[in-house]
């Protein structure tokens, strides 16, 4: 029996039609079996053949592929002890490495393996999850087109192998979920295996065993994103651009950003610079474009408000929970933009529920709000209606708030609150200077996050209310009330309020640094989360639904020069005189007098503020006012500070 | 078809306190993740509960973990298969090798070729793969056939079934119910009676959740199992 089986290549050759494949079957039976007899030599050459893997001669390629093909039909006879050594060549074996027609016959031996007894479902499973990741030595040629055809091949053999065994084996998904999830390359794994691991997954996800495995793949992946995501400190982005501010990063022209040889260099780009070296940016960046391309294509086939659902529920457990998580969330803007009027608002009413459950932990509820915020704010594709329901909602949470807490508002923190509060209402202009002051008032009370998310997505939407007097009359007069409610703001010796404002220009910091100096990094409410995406590929996906502060920018614009001039303010003397002369006036109503309260020499600190130059336009054209409220004037071509004389 | 049986148990669950705020939610979750799997205690696969809830008030136990005891009453439908009981099910491929077969739609069976009786023999017919009875022309088995085969081995954790179609009163369910009458040699005591009481002379449909066996369950005798 033994010697008859190497004899078989030639054969295939020579005599083709000489062994039916029912031949071949029992031949192979009688090799299995005579193990049991202690007569190992045929066993040992089928084994040998499985261990053919590269550089194959066609005979042996065919060769291979017969045995597989025989295998296959001789599955009863494979015993998990005595067969063990045929077992493991089996399941070492790579589909990567062979054709299309010896990868059919492994896929078929592995199905008709898992299905023919219940102790093989699991390794045979666990063997074609090994193949979602070609071998390492293939991951280089992934990119060229050789490399495209057998992944191709690849992945459609594994995901029908997986249908058929699930069809023959219906509880294999339960035990195919449990091997995906395991075999999930970890982070520290930060080659390109994860990516093409993740494809895989979301293909899976889409695929007809989905339905059962499909959500809690998702939330794998989600959980991995955030993994990811806080791998990637704050830090990391921040150690070259402190100044790294909401309004401050994105002050740069689009077409800038695009030119990416450009000598000098925006802060956008500088904290995006700051992240190019990093491999886990980089791969955080891959998943989160094929993430996009799966919610695209649950679009296309009608299925996102279900994985939407999935979503939600992941965001809800790990997102929102995750601390400042800067990348992920992303995923939820870009489901949500895909379909704004289910999924878009279906997003903003889960976040304004949990914000206004009083059973809610108090963080989950800081970070809702300020998700809710950034969101209101940065989405492009939220109806005007959306948002000032969503504002009302907010508005009218905060009256109720207010009458139920009438007395025991701390006054502290709430007097430098509402005086920035107030600013914003007489003068929008005012509104990013006021939010910039909130950010060190360490507010802890659900109130004062509320507030500053209105006030946030005010900045934003300041032209919607404006243009609407229906809105303005809905919303803000109640927003007033709540503001007014306890102190009238003008009155209050804001002190706290002017010390750290002079620290906080004269240090010429934004945002990260100031909130991490005041507590900030242990603290959710001072997060906007949806600020514009750092990361290059995934920012290409948002860009288009994403809301710029420079696109803003130019109601405030408007609201100085009586519309005469709305070129992305543009360095225009006279408007740059017309703005000076009502920052003037701003000063002297609003901190003019608290400063003279405070007994601070308005003249040395503006002097001081002048040398601070954050933008090189602004040279001798702005004065004590104006220099004041420069940040909130926003010119399009702010410089980082770079040189040290700007400092 | 046996291996199926209803069970009143009495149990007590262990909730984490995390969980004090929805405590019947999280039973019912607690006792959703026992679902369609093998569970000792039981001695079987749980396929439906119905629970009860006895105590108004937890009790907090004393020790390092402060978990609560509740204390349930729950109706349980499991679904054991031992070695020798008839168990049925619809034949999902079929090779000169062997037939798989689905049971409750849920647990997989194979019967491979030399758990076949002789009798049987592999053909195919019009590129359709069948077994068919040598003595009995009508008596095929092909994909989609209902089959009552005998368990010959349960694997606990994946829950796969090796069964056998060696003994004479396995086979199609449709021919077999058709001839069991006429057929004298066939020991009807084999047959549990009970198991025919609720099945009545129907077989069991394929696509029907285990949740609706419910009903039928609540007829047949109850066994107690206490925790």
């Amino acid at each position: 029996m033994g010697l008859e089986l190497p004899k078989y290549p030639e054969m295939e050759e020579d005599q083709v039609f000489n062994f039916t494949d029912s031949e071949i079957v029992s031949h192979v039976k009688q090799a299995l079996a005579s193990v049991l007899s202690g007569d190992n030599n045929s066993y040992n050459q089928l084994v040998g053949v499985m261990h053919h893997s590269k550089h194959l001669a066609p005979d042996e390629v065919a060769l291979l592929e017969t045995t597989l093909k025989a295998l296959a039909g001789a599955v009863s006879s494979i015993d998990i002890t005595h067969h063990d050594s045929l077992l493991s060549a089996i399941f070492c074996m790579s589909m990567w490495n062979y054709g299309p027609h010896v990868a059919d016959a492994l896929a078929e031996l592995i199905v008709s393996l898992a299905i023919s007894n219940g102790k093989y479902l699991d390794l045979c499973l666990g063997m074609l999850v090994s193949n979602f990741t070609p071998p390492p030595y293939f991951l280089d040629k992934l990119k060229m087109p050789h490399g495209l055809e057998r992944k191709g091949q690849v992945l459609s053999r594994v995901h029908a192998a997986f249908k058929k065994i699930a069809d023959y084996v219906p509880l294999a998904p339960l035990r195919l979920l449990t091997i995906v999830l395991q075999g999930m390359p970890t982070i520290y794994h930060k080659d390109r295996a994860i990516v093409i691991y993740v494809e895989n997954m979301l293909k899976l996800e889409s695929g007809e065993i989905g339905e059962l495995v499909g959500s809690t793949i998702l939330m794998a992946v989600v959980d991995r994103l955030i993994e990811l995501d806080v791998e990637i400190g704050w830090d990391a982005i921040l150690q070259d651009d402190f100044s790294k501010g909401i309004f401050e990063m994105e002050l740069e022209d689009v077409d800038d950003i695009e030119e990416s040889a450009e000598p000098d260099v925006g802060e956008f780009r500088l904290s995006r610079k700051s992240l190019a070296g990093n491999s886990i940016a980089e791969l955080l960046d891959n998943l989160l474009v094929l993430t996009f391309e799966h919610l695209e294509s649950c679009e296309r086939e009608g299925r996102l408000a279900k994985v939407f659902e999935t979503l939600l529920q992941s965001f809800r457990v790990t997102v929102l929970s995750a601390y400042k998580s800067k990348f992920a969330q992303f995923v939820m803007f870009y489901a949500c933009a895909l379909d704004p009027e289910n999924c878009g608002m279906r997003f903003a009413t889960m976040l304004a529920d949990l914000f206004v459950q009083d059973s809610q932990p108090q963080p989950t509820r800081m970070s809702a709000v300020s998700y809710l915020a950034s969101y209101l704010s940065r989405a492009k594709f939220l109806a005007a209606s959306s948002i000032s329901s969503m504002l009302k909602r907010l508005v009218d949470w905060c009256l109720e708030y207010c009458e139920a807490h009438d007395g025991d508002i701390n006054p502290n923190a709430h007097r430098v609150f509402y005086s920035g509060c107030q600013a914003i209402l007489g003068k929008p202009v005012s509104i990013d200077k006021a939010l910039a002051l909130f950010r060190f008032v360490l507010p802890e009370e659900p109130m004062i996050n509320s507030i500053i998310a209105i006030m946030y997505v005010l900045c934003f939407r300041m032209k919607v209310f404006v243009d609407v007097p229906r809105l303005k009359s809905e919303l803000l007069i109640p927003l007033e009330q709540v503001l007014k409610h306890k102190l009238n703001p003008l009155k209050a010796k804001a002190a706290s309020l002017f010390t750290v404002c002079k620290t906080f220009i004269f240090d010429g910091l934004l945002e990260s640094e100031l909130s991490r100096a005041f507590g900030g990094l242990e603290r959710l409410d001072t997060f906007f989360p949806f600020d514009p995406c750092l990361l290059k590929k995934c920012d290409s996906f948002i860009r288009p639904m994403f809301v710029f502060w420079s696109m803003v920018k130019p109601t405030y614009d408007d609201a100085f020069d009586d519309g005469d001039d709305d070129d992305d303010g543009s360095s225009d003397d006279d408007l740059v005189q017309d703005f000076v002369n009502e920052n003037e006036d701003i000063m002297n109503d609003e901190f003019g007098k608290s400063f003279d309260e405070q007994g601070v020499d308005i003249d040395e600190f503006d002097y001081a503020l002048k040398k601070m130059s954050i933008t090189p336009k602004a040279t001798s054209n702005y004065k004590f006012g104006g220099r004041f409220q420069e940040p909130a004037r926003m010119p399009s071509r702010i410089r980082p500070s770079t040189s040290p004389e700007s400092l | 078809m046996e291996g199926l049986s209803v069970a009143d148990a009495n149990l007590v669950m262990y909730l984490h306190p995390s969980k004090s705020r929805n405590v019947s939610q999280s039973i019912l979750r607690e006792l959703g993740s026992l679902l369609f799997k093998f569970n000792e205690t039981f001695d079987g696969v749980l396929l439906a509960y119905d629970v009860n809830i006895l105590d108004k008030q937890a009790k907090i136990l004393s020790g390092v973990h402060p978990y609560f005891g509740l204390r349930l009453k729950a109706n349980l439908l499991l679904f054991s298969p031992k070695p020798d009981m008839l168990l049925e099910g619809k034949v999902v491929k079929l090779s000169q090798e062997s037939i798989h077969v689905i049971v409750l739609g849920f647990s997989s069976a194979i019967i491979t070729a030399e758990n076949i009786r002789g009798e049987f023999k592999y053909r195919t017919k019009d590129s359709e793969e069948l077994f068919a009875s040598k003595s009995h022309k009508r008596h095929v088995i092909k994909v989609g056939t209902m089959i009552r085969f005998l368990v010959k081995s349960f694997d606990e954790e994946i829950l796969h079934i090796i069964g056998s179609l060696i003994s004479a009163h396995t086979g199609s369910i449709r021919w077999l119910d058709r001839h069991l009458e006429e057929d004298s040699e066939f020991d009807r005591s084999s047959m549990k009676s009970r198991d025919r009481e609720w099945l009545g002379d129907k077989t069991v449909d394929e696509g029907a959740t285990p949740m609706s066996y419910d009903n039928h369950i609540k007829m047949s005798k109850k066994r107690r199992i206490t925790e």
